[in-house]
């Protein structure tokens, strides 16, 4: 077992996928001899070559639409868009497209494509560095929205990614590609697609997270469990689209209260589709008012340093806001 | 492209390959013709038409291997993918959004083609999105000959893309982002695009400043070549050309098919508001299966006897096309919420 970074493990994954079927090849800005920006694919051009590891124009739109194609033509693109911000040139292709293909084809053309893109905030990336794009693409079905929060995670969720028939947008928390540190056996395995993971246990309250915010929520668990006695259980959603109702109701029924959290931005945000499972199915089980913690609703995440603290959500925000609702 | 009548690769076109292209020609036409009617007795929703278009299409199918090279048409491809293997029944199911609609078991409206066993790729309405996306198939067949997943001489296999569009859909960011990818990467791709001078009712002078969209093929790195589109087998020869082009690994063409559309838009538009009655007259006397039932007949190939059995076929064809939609089942009403995600297996 060793210890290694979230972005790491992504690279692990590709690694390993592209090692065990020959149709997997990586498309992107920058993938190739550079390795990513963010160094996701280093040395694997130099492994596999350039005739898998293609550095694609500057173009994203095309970088979905030739994966799609290619998809269709039975190989398994990893298209990467080089920062989440830039996924909007191919918004058409992923919603028009991508992921309705499999339904307008009356199930005959799949699309087994994965779009991996660095999401979020609190990196000094301003406006367009910075967003977080899951409630745009969780509104399409036929995708899988895929946000992995932990290394392990981050290996397994990619290969299941790499592997279903379906498309899936994998997107990953940026800020913490080289913060988030956790242990990844040496033997393979996958992480299915679909179901969320309980990242803490309790018994006072829920709060749903995902992405950096997963790690936010524990961290202000463990925080007000030792200063204020309140046991909180932290549901890493992960798995987005399809949404994963049991696992938000069944903590609920166990919990009674939920706070969800998200640094997208606040209305129409991806805790709006959380309160509303929860309206429908866990009406019963409620024992105070579903709260949000989100980003406000402001056009983007501001550059400058107290802006873009204020607009983040944090360990000290999150154990406020349980504090809050615990004492509902 | 050879000047010479008799190295012309439309020269080496057998006779009776010749006729199948006239007959699919005038089974598109009369295809066509009987869904414009259907409409008018409001016994279908919407129609969108090929006419003026069989020539380009026919021979662009033609010129490539049907039913194993991919072909990602656009809205307006009913003969091209008539020649490829779609059935006159395939096509009035989809009219009658019947549950046997091969191309999306009646979710899609008529004319959004697919069929994926012979490999034409089911496309969307906002137009041009097709075309990175068969620089994609493109570049999945070369992926797969270069990376030894596939012999690069096995005639079984795809060898070559073939997407088709408008002339006001190269407005649009995706067919450069294509064409780009087409000529960066060298792929084995066919754009046709099919210049009927109007985008619904926007002439091309507002759609593009320069006079033909293959002037643009230069900007790309790939060959262009402008063809009269209702010149069967002048669009022939240019489409032979290319293909092997393709196929040999000299990369992708732009085909400029000029040609007309002598009926509206669709079945929801109205041509008047946008131009001129004697333009399409002068039009419809140059239309492409008048013009090569002329060169049949000249040919000796074609004689009134011999048209008059086609019409009876392609008649007969049409009627039973139609009687076999209008009897079959529509799709049950909970199918709308089919085939959103594919099985994940294991």
């Amino acid at each position: 077992m060793a210890i290694m970074t979230l972005i790491d493990a992504v690279r692990m994954a590709m690694d390993e996928e592209m090692a065990r079927d020959p149709r997997v090849f990586i498309t992107g800005e920058d993938v190739g001899p550079r390795g990513g920006v963010f160094r996701a694919t280093l040395g694997l051009h130099e492994k596999y070559g350039g005739e898998r590891v293609v550095d694609s124009p500057l173009a994203e739109l095309s970088i979905v639409a030739v994966g799609m194609g290619a998809a269709l033509a039975d190989l398994r693109p990893i298209c990467e868009i080089q920062f989440a911000d830039f996924i909007h040139p191919a918004f058409n292709q992923i919603i028009s497209e991508v992921s309705r293909m499999y339904y307008r084809s009356d199930g005959q053309w799949l699309v087994p494509m994965v779009i991996r893109a660095p999401y979020g905030g609190g990196i000094a990336g301003g406006l367009y560095h910075s967003q977080s794009i899951e409630a745009f693409f969780t509104h399409a079905p036929g995708l899988k929205v895929v946000v992995p929060s932990t290394p392990y995670d981050a290996r397994g969720l990619l290969k299941s990614a790499v592997r279903d028939p379906n498309p899936v947008l994998y997107l990953e928390p940026k800020k913490g590609y080289r913060s988030i540190k956790g242990e990844v056996p040496e033997a393979e395995y996958t992480v299915p697609i679909g179901p969320a993971r309980i990242a803490r246990e309790g018994g006072d309250l829920s709060v749903f997270a995902y992405g950096m915010m997963a790690h936010y929520a524990v961290q202000a668990a463990e925080k007000v469990a030792r200063e204020d006695g309140i046991d909180a259980e932290v549901i890493d959603l992960r798995t987005l689209l399809p949404v994963d109702k049991d696992a938000i109701v069944n903590s609920v029924k166990k919990t009674g209260k939920a706070l969800i959290v998200h640094e997208d931005t606040h209305t129409m945000g991806y805790a709006a589709e959380v309160a509303a499972v929860l309206g429908d199915d866990g009406f019963e089980y409620l024992d105070g008012p579903i709260k949000r913690l989100t980003g406000p609703d402001v056009p983007g995440v501001p550059f400058s340093h107290p802006m873009q603290e204020y607009f983040m959500p944090n360990p000290d925000k999150i154990a406020a806001a349980i504090r809050d609702l615990a004492a509902y | 492209m050879p000047t010479d009548t008799a190295t012309r690769a439309s020269a080496q076109i057998g006779e009776q390959t010749l006729l199948d292209m006239f007959w699919i020609m005038l089974l598109s036409r009369r295809l066509d013709e009987r869904s414009w009617m259907l409409h008018r007795q409001g016994k279908i929703a919407f129609h969108i038409s090929a006419m003026g278009h069989e020539a380009a299409q026919v021979a662009a199918a033609f010129a490539i291997h049907r039913g194993v090279d991919y072909v990602h048409p656009y809205y307006r491809d009913l003969a091209l993918v008539l020649a490829v293997g779609v059935t006159p029944t395939d096509f009035m199911m989809s009219l009658y959004g019947k549950q046997a609609d091969l191309s999306s078991g009646g979710r899609q409206m008529p004319s959004h083609f697919s069929n994926r066993s012979l490999h034409i790729v089911s496309g969307s309405a906002p137009v041009a999105t097709q075309v990175p996306q068969a620089a994609g198939l493109a570049f999945a067949i070369k992926y797969k000959q270069r990376c030894g997943l596939v012999d690069p001489n096995d005639t079984t296999q795809p060898r070559l893309a073939l997407t088709c569009l408008g002339e006001g859909a190269t407005s649009q960011g995706e067919w450069h982002e294509g064409m780009n990818w087409a000529g960066v990467h060298q792929l084995p791709f066919i754009c046709l695009v099919q210049n009927n001078i109007y985008a619904i009712s926007v002439p091309v002078q507002s759609q593009m400043a320069v006079e033909h969209v293959a002037d643009r093929a230069s900007a790309y790195g790939v060959k262009g070549v402008i063809v009269d589109g209702n010149d069967l087998l002048a669009m022939y020869d240019v489409m032979a050309d290319a293909v092997q082009r393709a196929y040999s690994g000299e990369g992708a063409t732009l085909v400029e098919a000029k040609t007309y559309r002598p009926v509206p838009h669709s079945s929801d538009d109205d041509d008047r508001s946008y131009r001129s009655r004697d333009e399409v007259e002068a039009w419809k006397r140059k239309d492409p299966i008048v013009r090569f039932q002329r060169y049949l007949t000249d040919e000796g190939l074609l004689d009134p006897a011999k048209i008059d059995a086609y019409e009876a076929r392609a008649r007969a064809e049409v009627d039973r096309a139609q009687a076999d939609a209008e009897a079959a089942p529509l799709p049950a009403a909970e199918d709308a919420l089919g085939d959103v995600y594919a099985p994940v297996e294991g």
